[in-house]
C-alpha cells in the first residue's frame, strides 16, 4: 500500500499575520498544519490535497501557558504531552490533564497540539469535548481581528466549528476551577489509545454535597462532543444519592442520539454512557 | 514557496542538506536519500509504530511528519542509537528473552523502549504495555518483549543504585 500525499508547496511562517496572509495569497487552497498527526494521514489517503501547507509549528505567538484574570490561556501549539505534565493545566484545567493520557500512543502525544485537536473537533476526541465540559472559549483570528468563541457556540456539526476558511485557532482559554469544583473523566475504549466507544468528562460546583451546577459531556456519541443538559437539569440543587444518579442515568436517553455501526449499536452505546455517567457521579460523590 | 525546498537537518550527530519534495514523509527521506533503511514503513499512518524516531528528543512518527518540517531539527534514527550503544543493552535482551520473529517492529520498540526507560523510576508491567501500545508486532505476541524491556529496567536501575552507593561510599 502507497499512501502518499499529492504535491504541495510549503510555507513556514513566523507570525499569525504572516500565516494568514499566505492562506488568502492561495486563494483558500491551502491548510494550516501543526503537529499534523491527525492531517499527515487524511493527506496521504487524499481526503485534503491543498495546494500550499501552510507549517504554523514555528509561530512563538501560539505558545505559552499563562494564568489571566481567572483564566488559564493555553496557546494552541500546546503538545498533549506538555498539556500532561504541565503544573497549571494540571491545577486550573483538570480535565485536560486528565484526559491527555488517554490521547492516543506517547509518540503521537509527542508532536500532536491541543489546538490542533480542537480546530479538527473529531467528535471521538477527548480534549474538544474536555473543552467543553470546562466552558472554555476558543480565540480565533483572522484578517478581520481576533474573537474569543464560548465552545457551547463552537461546535457545529462533523468536524465542522466556529472557525471560518482561513482562520486560525490561536488559543483556549479555561476558566479556572475554584475550591468548590469538582471533576471527573473517563471513557470506554476497547484497548488503551484506542479511540474511545464513549467517554465523558464532568465539572460540577459543588455546595457541600449539593450541586450548584454541573456540565456534563460526552464524546464518541454523535458528530460533535455533546453536553448532556437533561441530565446536568436532574442534577442542579439535589443532594448526589443513589436515587438522583438513577433519574440522571435513564435521563440521558433523552440528551443522547448516537448513530448505530456496525460494532457498536445505538442502544449499547447509550448503555455504556449511563454505565460512565454512574462511575463519575460516584467518583465526584466520594470527592465531595 | 516551492514544491521542492532544502532540507536541513542534523541526523546521528551528522549535517544533511538536502533538496526534495514537499510532500516527501521524514521516513521516506531517511530511507530514500540518507539509506538509513532501519526506520520501517509499516503502516503510513500512524498506528503500526515500526517509524519511530527521535526528533529534537521526542520520538515520533516519521511517516507522520513531512521531511519539510523536521528542517532544522536534531534526529535519531535507530542507526544512531545503535551506534552509540544507547541501546546495546535492550537490543541484548531482545536476543536472548527472543522478543523478535521477523524483526519488523524491532527498531520501532527499541526507541519505544528508549524514551520510557529514559525516564525516571522503573516501569511496571503495566506501564510498558502502555508504552507499547502505538507499536504493532505480528509474530511474537508480546510478551516476551514486555520481559525484555522489564529485565533492562531493572538491570538499569540495579546499575544506577550500584553508582550511587559507590558515591556514598567512595
Amino acid at each position: 500500500m502507497l499512501l502518499k500525499a499529492r504535491a504541495f508547496s510549503y510555507a513556514r511562517p513566523n507570525t499569525i499575520a504572516e500565516a494568514l496572509d499566505l492562506f488568502a495569497a492561495a486563494d483558500g487552497d491551502a491548510t494550516y498544519i501543526a503537529g499534523g498527526q491527525s492531517l499527515v494521514p487524511t493527506l496521504a489517503l487524499r481526503l485534503q490535497a491543498p495546494q500550499t501547507l501552510i507549517d504554523i509549528a514555528h509561530i512563538s505567538e501560539l505558545r505559552g501557558i499563562a494564568l489571566d484574570g481567572g483564566w488559564l490561556r493555553i496557546g494552541a501549539l500546546t503538545r498533549h504531552c506538555e498539556t500532561l505534565a504541565d503544573p497549571l493545566i494540571a491545577q486550573h484545567a483538570p480535565l485536560f490533564h486528565d484526559a491527555a493520557p488517554y490521547v492516543a500512543h506517547p509518540a503521537i502525544r509527542n508532536k500532536g497540539t491541543l489546538g490542533g485537536s480542537i480546530a479538527l473537533a473529531d467528535p471521538a476526541s477527548e480534549f474538544p469535548a474536555m473543552a467543553l465540559a470546562m466552558g472554555a472559549e476558543l480565540e480565533i483570528v483572522g484578517r478581520d481581528g481576533a474573537r474569543r468563541v464560548p465552545a457551547d457556540d463552537y461546535f457545529i456539526d462533523l468536524f465542522q466549528t466556529a472557525i471560518e476558511p482561513g482562520e486560525l485557532l490561536t488559543a483556549i482559554h479555561v476558566p479556572i476551577v475554584r475550591p468548590t469544583h469538582r471533576w471527573a473523566f473517563d471513557e470506554l475504549a476497547r484497548r488503551r489509545g484506542d479511540y474511545a466507544i464513549v467517554g465523558c468528562g464532568i465539572l460540577a460546583d459543588m455546595q457541600s454535597t449539593r450541586i450548584e451546577d454541573i456540565r456534563i459531556v460526552f464524546f464518541g456519541v454523535g458528530n460533535t462532543p455533546v453536553r448532556a443538559t437533561t441530565a446536568e437539569q436532574c442534577l442542579i440543587g439535589k443532594q448526589l444519592d443513589q436515587a438522583v444518579v438513577h433519574v440522571t442515568q435513564a435521563a440521558l436517553a433523552d440528551d443522547l442520539a448516537p448513530p448505530d455501526d456496525e460494532h457498536t449499536p445505538a442502544a449499547m452505546r447509550v448503555h455504556l454512557a449511563r454505565v460512565l455517567l454512574g462511575r463519575l457521579l460516584g467518583r465526584i460523590a466520594g470527592a465531595a | 514557496m516551492s514544491e521542492q525546498i532544502t532540507i536541513n537537518l542534523t541526523v546521528n550527530g551528522e549535517d544533511v542538506s538536502q533538496s526534495a519534495p514537499a510532500r516527501e514523509t521524514l521516513a521516506d527521506f531517511l530511507r530514500t536519500r540518507l539509506q538509513l533503511t532501519g526506520t520501517h514503513m509499516g503502516c503510513e499512518m500512524g498506528v503500526c509504530g515500526a517509524c519511530l524516531v527521535l526528533v529534537d528528543g521526542r520520538v515520533v512518527h516519521s511517516c507522520l511528519m513531512f521531511a519539510a518540517q523536521a528542517s532544522g531539527s536534531v534526529v535519531e534514527t535507530i542507526e544512531g542509537l545503535s551506534e552509540r550503544a544507547a541501546v546495546a543493552d535492550i537490543q541484548e535482551a531482545f536476543h536472548q528473552r527472543n522478543a523478535l520473529q521477523c524483526g519488523f517492529c524491532t527498531p520501532g520498540m527499541l526507541m519505544t523502549a528508549q524514551a520510557l526507560l529514559s525516564q525516571p523510576g522503573v516501569p511496571s508491567r503495566d506501564e510498558i504495555r502502555d508504552a507499547l501500545s502505538g507499536n504493532y508486532c505480528r509474530c511474537t505476541g508480546y510478551e516476551a518483549i514486555v520481559d525484555a524491556i522489564e529485565s533492562v529496567a531493572r538491570a538499569r536501575a540495579a546499575t544506577a543504585n550500584g553508582r550511587q552507593v559507590e558515591e556514598v561510599a567512595g
